[in-house]
């Protein structure tokens, strides 16, 4: 991880427009060829900053001291330039394969049509393509799958072709927004596996958002707190039940555990002071 | 002192919420050009409709056969008709009978196209079968050419077309509620009503009908465009308002034999209804934008 | 306070057998949780024992009573649920107080001020939340008006449809802390739907685990921690579960 960043991002700042505050606020992170995890709870800001990334937000006020991908400097590269970045060398998994896949064209095609869209390939080379990648997720008889249309595949099925069609042209750095919440747990683990095993394969820089602790604990290797838009804590994931900021550990205790006694959960308290800067947080 | 008066105005600011609503719907309706110019042509109309024995210089039934014809000047601002009557003065009276229509039509149409659509949505099934293919038929024929057709059963009169143009009016809104309430039927408020033994009535009432109204009314607003079109040209063809009324579309129907000699005859009748049907349409335009549910977080 | 039982429940939806002669028993005042993937049937039971769905067979006995022949009112007033999404439970245009005054108003009950007023305590709401309205309120505090208004008939039996599953950690928390103290207080018998085993191991004494609308097996909450689960689904949840948690380690 000695190599310079994939993605470097200082005091990134969203301003929508009409919110009275800022929705993200100084956020400033570093990312290598490694799993990040963005946790916090609805409203944190932590897809705003996905979104952010892969310049999707045309109404709101993105600015930052830095926003740089490669060689690519994200705050001011025109559209164009954008459309060549996004998709090919960065790309986004959303949170339910149901919204994100076209419902009237089959499954395989939208993964071979955005491999061509970056990729000068035939329609046959695509298609061998698409189905060796479906066949990466471990799709079982892939052409049948191929030949599906969207309806006719099952959650976990949909969001394991949603991260074939991300995966296919090699991007370096991967930002997934909630990619299994919407999947069962016995799921779940399958497909975070697969994709595990794809972004170290590839060494891919992932961006893991998410609600869920457990998620970011098992499968990331640094973990960044957000609370009311700004970082309130950054540590290694191995390091989560060493928590130190009051939020991260109460939304740990707030967590039922298996197992776990059956006294009332402790309740989140919050701190208005959780809301300022780090230094006068300290 | 603070704290009652905070307490004033927070109470000021959840009771009346429907008047909070609709003050903020008429100022977002006013900010827009076009839909502040159907605001204004229809408060015009009112406001003329109202003071009308004031506003009128003659009696919009007094005959004058010296003055027959005669061409806009200062005594008779819109001219004379074929028998010396003051057009501007029956244009004048006319506001109210097309008020009349469009009051009478709305308190038909709404109420008919809500209760088809609610019920059929709700219910589905056999009764949405039924409700349904009725509504199909209606729908099936021309507006008009229905119109026509119950006018010329029930005889020619005012009356009479109001009934006809509802008849004919209700179709859509009943689809459009029933469209609505199918997206509506399966939420979870709707299986909590039944939970707490609400009957069908009852949750159509307080739960369906309130989220439908505001497309209705949307819907509404557009249609009068066509009702007041319709309106008129049953009055042209005869059989709506009967002479002398100063019907807008009868006037029209009746200056057309002098058109080729004297244009005000149907120009102004023709200008009056073209302003309020547009009118209408900008409205019904603006208050889409201003009932969309995406914007209601802001009310 | 009544114990529920189910027999043979089935329901078809046009060819698909969404549940297959589904059977349980939850004894009085205990909570009993329904795991399984989406899909599997889970809300459908609670659904039909409510008799939000009417078309199915079998028979579900609330108090020694079937549901079937229960005049409608008072299976109300036995019967209460409480949904998963409390952006879609509320209806969007009415107020707190209408939302609660609607039942007492159905069922004829007096003292309404005084009800409402009661119901909100009991959820940890403020009394001047009788005149805010859905936007007005967080997930969390919809979640609580929609349990008042579960609670405001008082019922004997509350069906609870992943309560907390479309809320954030910390809500969730206070929402579980509040349904366990209301059972304590009230002695309600729950029937809770969860995919979430954490939240089932934390509420429940004795939980079914279902798929594709076949009850698998029904297993006493420290089966799983015990590893006494015998069906291979049931073993493959908790196992999922368990990595998934990191509670092994």
């Amino acid at each position: 991880m000695n190599q310079s960043p994939i993605l470097d991002v200082q005091n990134l700042t969203v301003h929508y427009g009409g919110a009275p505050a800022p929705s993200v606020q100084d956020v400033s992170f570093q990312l290598g060829r490694e799993r990040l995890g963005i946790v916090g709870e609805s409203g944190s800001g932590k897809s705003t900053v996905g979104r952010a990334l892969m310049r999707l937000l045309p109404s709101a006020r993105v600015t930052a001291d830095r926003m740089q991908f490669e060689d690519v400097d994200l705050l001011g590269a025109s559209e164009r330039k954008m459309l060549a970045v996004r998709g090919a060398r960065m790309s986004m998994i959303l949170q339910d394969p149901k919204f994100s896949l076209n419902p009237i064209r089959r499954c395989g095609d939208q993964v071979a049509e955005a491999y061509r869209t970056h990729v000068r390939a035939s329609k046959a080379e695509a298609r061998a393509k698409a189905i060796a990648m479906l066949d990466a997720v471990q799709i079982r008889e892939p052409e049948r799958v191929y030949d599906l249309y969207p309806h006719e595949v099952s959650g976990g099925m949909g969001q394991r072709i949603m991260i074939a069609m991300m995966l296919l042209t090699s991007p370096d750095l991967v930002i997934a927004d909630e990619p299994t919440s919407a999947l069962d747990v016995t799921v779940r683990l399958q497909v975070l596996k697969i994709l595990d095993d794809l972004v170290r394969e590839q060494g891919i820089g992932l961006i893991m958002i998410s609600h869920d602790l457990n998620l970011v604990r098992n499968f990331c290797d640094r973990v960044l707190i957000m609370y009311a838009g700004r970082v309130v804590e950054a540590l290694n994931a191995a390091d989560l039940d060493k928590a130190q900021h009051p939020y991260t550990r109460g939304l740990l205790a707030a967590q039922p555990r298996i197992g776990g006694s059956r006294q009332p959960l402790p309740v989140l308290a919050r701190d208005p002071s959780w809301t300022q800067p780090q230094g006068a947080a300290l | 002192m603070d704290q009652s008066q905070s307490l004033s105005s927070q109470t000021g600011r959840t009771r009346p919420q429907w008047m909070q609503a609709s003050l903020n719907i008429v100022t977002y309706l006013a900010r827009k050009p076009t839909s502040a110019f159907g605001l204004v042509v229809l408060a015009l109309l009112i406001l003329v409709a109202l003071t009308a024995p004031i506003l009128a210089p003659h009696s919009p039934y007094a005959q004058d056969l010296q003055n027959t014809l005669q061409p806009p000047s200062m005594g008779h601002l819109f001219g004379t008709d074929e028998l010396g009557r003051d057009i501007f003065s029956r244009l004048v009276y006319g506001a109210r009978i097309t008020l009349t229509i469009i009051f009478l039509v709305t308190i038909v149409v709404g109420p008919i196209g809500l209760f088809v659509g609610t019920v059929a949505g709700y219910f589905g099934g056999r009764v949405d079968m039924i409700l349904m293919r009725i509504t199909d038929i209606f729908l099936s024929f021309p507006s008009l050419i229905l119109s026509l057709a119950f006018v010329a059963a029930l005889g020619p009169s005012l009356n009479n077309a109001i009934i006809a143009i509802s008849l004919t009016a209700w179709p859509p809104i009943a689809r459009l509620a029933r469209a609505e309430t199918m997206t509506f039927r399966s939420a979870d408020y709707i299986a909590a009503a039944r939970l707490q033994g609400a009957s069908p009535a009852r949750i159509i009432w307080r739960s369906i009908v309130p989220m439908c109204l505001p497309s209705v009314l949307i819907r509404l607003t557009l249609n009068m465009a066509t009702v007041i079109l319709t309106a008129a040209g049953l009055g042209f063809l005869g059989l709506g308002a009967q002479p002398p009324m100063p019907e807008w579309g009868a006037m029209i129907a009746t200056g057309r034999r002098y058109m080729i000699d004297s244009w005000w005859l149907v120009t102004f009748p023709g200008l009056a209804i073209l302003c309020v049907s547009l009118a209408f349409n900008l409205l019904g335009d603006g208050l889409r934008d201003a009932l969309d549910p995406k914007q209601m977080n802001r009310r | 306070m009544k114990p529920v039982v189910i027999q043979d429940m089935t329901i078809r939806f046009g060819g698909t057998t969404v549940l297959n002669d589904v059977s349980l028993s939850v004894a009085s005042g205990e909570c009993f949780g329904l795991v399984g993937e989406s899909g599997s049937g889970k809300s459908t039971i609670l659904r039909c024992a409510s008799m939000l769905y009417k078309g199915w067979t079998g028979d579900v006995l609330i108090g020694g009573q079937s549901v079937r022949s229960m005049d409608p009112m008072e299976r109300c007033r036995v019967l209460q649920m409480v949904f998963q999404d409390p952006y879609g439970s509320l209806h969007p245009r009415h107020s707190v107080r209408t939302v609660l005054a609607e039942p007492l108003r159905i069922h004829g009950i007096g003292e309404q001020e005084a009800r409402m007023r009661q119901a909100l305590i009991d959820v940890g709401l403020p009394v001047e939340f009788l005149d805010r309205y859905p936007h007005q309120l967080s997930g969390g505090q919809r979640q609580r008006v929609a349990i008042a208004r579960a609670l405001i008939l008082e019922p004997d039996v509350l069906f609870l449809d992943e309560p907390t599953s479309a809320l954030d950690v910390s809500v969730q928390a206070e929402i579980l802390n509040l349904l366990q103290r209301l059972r304590d207080e009230k002695g309600f018998t729950y029937l809770m739907v969860s995919h979430d085993l954490a939240v089932i191991d934390h509420m429940c004494d004795r939980f079914a685990v279902m798929k594709t609308g076949d009850i698998v097996e029904v297993l006493p909450r420290d089966a799983i921690l015990d590893g006494t689960a015998k069906a291979p689904y049931a073993q493959e949840l908790i196992g999922a579960s368990l990595t998934y948690e990191q509670a092994a380690m």
